[in-house]
């Protein structure tokens, strides 16, 4: 989309020759909106027409897995530490070495993101140590229940599932 | 028809005329307000297409049945009178403003005198000769509506804008008058269809009589903006100033009768100009044969349109005058340049027969 370079236009010397610039000026105006008429409406016709989300979009979180299937996560709870809303809950526990959740000593046994207090400003993604925590670009999170909001590690581990009732928020 | 229920041919000449009269209001006024319900639509699509959106496209294919979905609306919302209003004058000043905005379409010429079917057929409800006078009579009337609604409303914001409609409709209206009377000059008749007529036989609309005929078709375009109150000139509703100004205080049904009002005047005012400076049906010829003049009223309404484009895009590109700059706008650039004008005219007039323009060709 082009922008019309405004130009102060020197002072009249007259005022007929001022009133033929104010006309002037008024016809370029008439010009720009009729021009504007006839190019593309910048409109994204949302749910028939999917935006473009940008490759670094701040959108839903996810816990990522290794390519064996084991969890990335090791409970550490940097990204909770991290959270400016405290947002994010994490219970680690000991890794069962027969059979093992994470690649790690620990994992996170409880983990949950409360959606209605995150802001999503990502520090919870630059504060883990695994790159385990990832915000996708998924952006309608909306719901009718507070509960459905609060995320449980089933929700939000990858692949994502098909998110169901959750846990209740912040034991205690 | 002699004698049929014991009345003679010229009584039912008088009672077929009234009749036909009756039917031809009653399609005006349906039309003007369906023209007026699609011409909301047009105008929210043109200034979204001005500013590069699409406007409203969800109900009905591209919208269409958007103007029905807003006329439910407004039916059913609540119709507020506030407290300390003035009751009946609050619920009067809305059908002041409506009902002269209606009747105005009565003189107006659509279309040539004609013959359909071997029957005389006229495109307008009455032939008067005083028809600019009655309009601009009636137009008159109209304001009124809005300064009393802001008087009854009991509300700062709404006396204001009333206030405002009243200044400004009596400031614009002598530079509209003065504008034209140059093509009333020229015609030398207040009879609209003799106005049309003389500008189609002498196959010149008035607008084209250049220079002066141009000039007035000018100021009396601009002076029929700031009449109908529309942007640039909406100093009587500035939403951003008044809340809406002299309808602030109205809701439901009321409400929409001061917004029919105002597109309405919109129709008038265009049907108006085109009348005066731009030949009516021109350049359709007065004695064409039947189906030729039968596109009269068409061209009519495509100069119509033409005006009505032009309001909306007024709106989609200029802001709102200053009050004091609107009023100088009036008092002190379009009524000398008019009253200069119409003087010009008038010299050129009586100095050359009538009908005879020495500078057209």
């Amino acid at each position: 989309m082009a922008f019309v370079e405004v130009k102060s236009p020197p002072p009249p010397a007259n005022a007929l020759s001022g009133a033929v610039a104010d006309v002037t000026a008024l016809a370029r105006g008439l010009g720009v909106t009729l021009g504007y008429m006839f190019q593309k409406p910048v409109t994204i016709q949302y749910p028939e027409e999917r935006p473009r989300i940008s490759a670094r979009h701040r959108g839903r979180h996810e816990l990522e897995r290794h390519d064996n299937g084991l969890e990335k996560c090791v409970g550490c709870e940097l990204c909770a530490l991290a959270c400016p809303s405290k947002a994010i809950f994490v219970e680690g526990a000991e890794n069962p070495p027969d059979a093992p959740v994470s690649i790690g000593e620990r994992y996170a046994k409880t983990y949950i993101v409360n959606m209605i207090r995150c802001i999503f400003c990502g520090f919870c993604v630059e504060a883990c140590p695994t790159e385990a925590l990832q915000l996708k670009k998924v952006f309608e999170l909306a719901d009718y229940t507070r509960e459905s909001m609060i995320y449980s590690k089933e929700t939000l581990l990858a692949p994502a599932p098909k998110r169901e009732a959750t846990d209740s928020w912040m034991p205690g | 028809m002699d004698g049929l229920f014991g009345l003679d041919g010229a009584t039912w000449d008088i009672i077929l005329a009234v009749i036909t009269a009756l039917i031809k209001a009653f399609v005006i006024v349906n039309g003007l307000l369906l023209a007026f319900a699609y011409m909301t639509l047009t105008e929210r699509k043109v200034l979204g297409r001005m500013q590069a959106r699409f406007g409203p496209n969800r109900v009905g294919p591209f919208g269409l049945l958007q103007p029905i979905a807003d006329g439910i609306k407004l039916a059913f919302k609540e119709d507020v009178t506030p407290r300390q209003a003035n009751f009946w004058v609050h619920m009067v000043a809305p059908m002041m403003a409506l009902i002269p905005a209606l009747i105005i379409f009565a003189v107006i010429p659509l279309g040539p005198e004609m013959r359909i079917l071997g029957q005389p057929w006229t495109w307008y409800v009455a032939k008067i000769n005083v028809g600019y006078l009655y309009a601009t009579a009636i137009a008159s009337v109209g304001v009124y509506g809005l300064v009393l609604a802001g008087w009854a409303s009991n509300s700062k914001y709404a006396l204001l804008g009333g206030l405002r409609a009243s200044a400004q409709v009596i400031s614009y209206e002598l530079a509209q008058g003065l504008a034209a009377m140059t093509a009333l000059v020229l015609a030398g008749s207040l009879n609209l269809y003799e106005i049309v007529n003389q500008q189609v036989s002498s196959g010149l609309p008035y607008a084209l009589y250049l220079p002066f005929g141009l000039i007035a078709f000018v100021i009396y375009v601009i002076a029929g903006v700031a009449e109908t109150n529309r942007s640039p000139f909406d100093m009587a509703e500035a939403e951003g100033e008044l809340g809406a100004g002299f309808h602030t205080e109205y809701s439901g049904f009321k409400w929409s009768m001061f917004f029919m009002a105002e597109y309405v005047n919109m129709i008038n005012i265009s049907a108006l100009a085109t009348v005066l400076f731009l030949g009516g049906w021109w350049p359709i010829p007065t004695d064409a044969p039947g189906f030729i003049q039968g596109l009269g009223p068409i061209v009519f309404l495509i100069k119509i349109g033409a005006f009505m484009f032009m309001f909306i895009w007024l709106r989609a590109t200029f802001p709102r005058l200053r009050f004091d700059r609107l009023m100088s706008l009036g008092w002190k650039v379009l009524l000398p340049i008019a009253l200069v004008n119409l003087l010009l005219t008038s010299a050129v007039v009586a100095l050359w027969p009538l009908g005879v323009w020495p500078f057209a060709q």
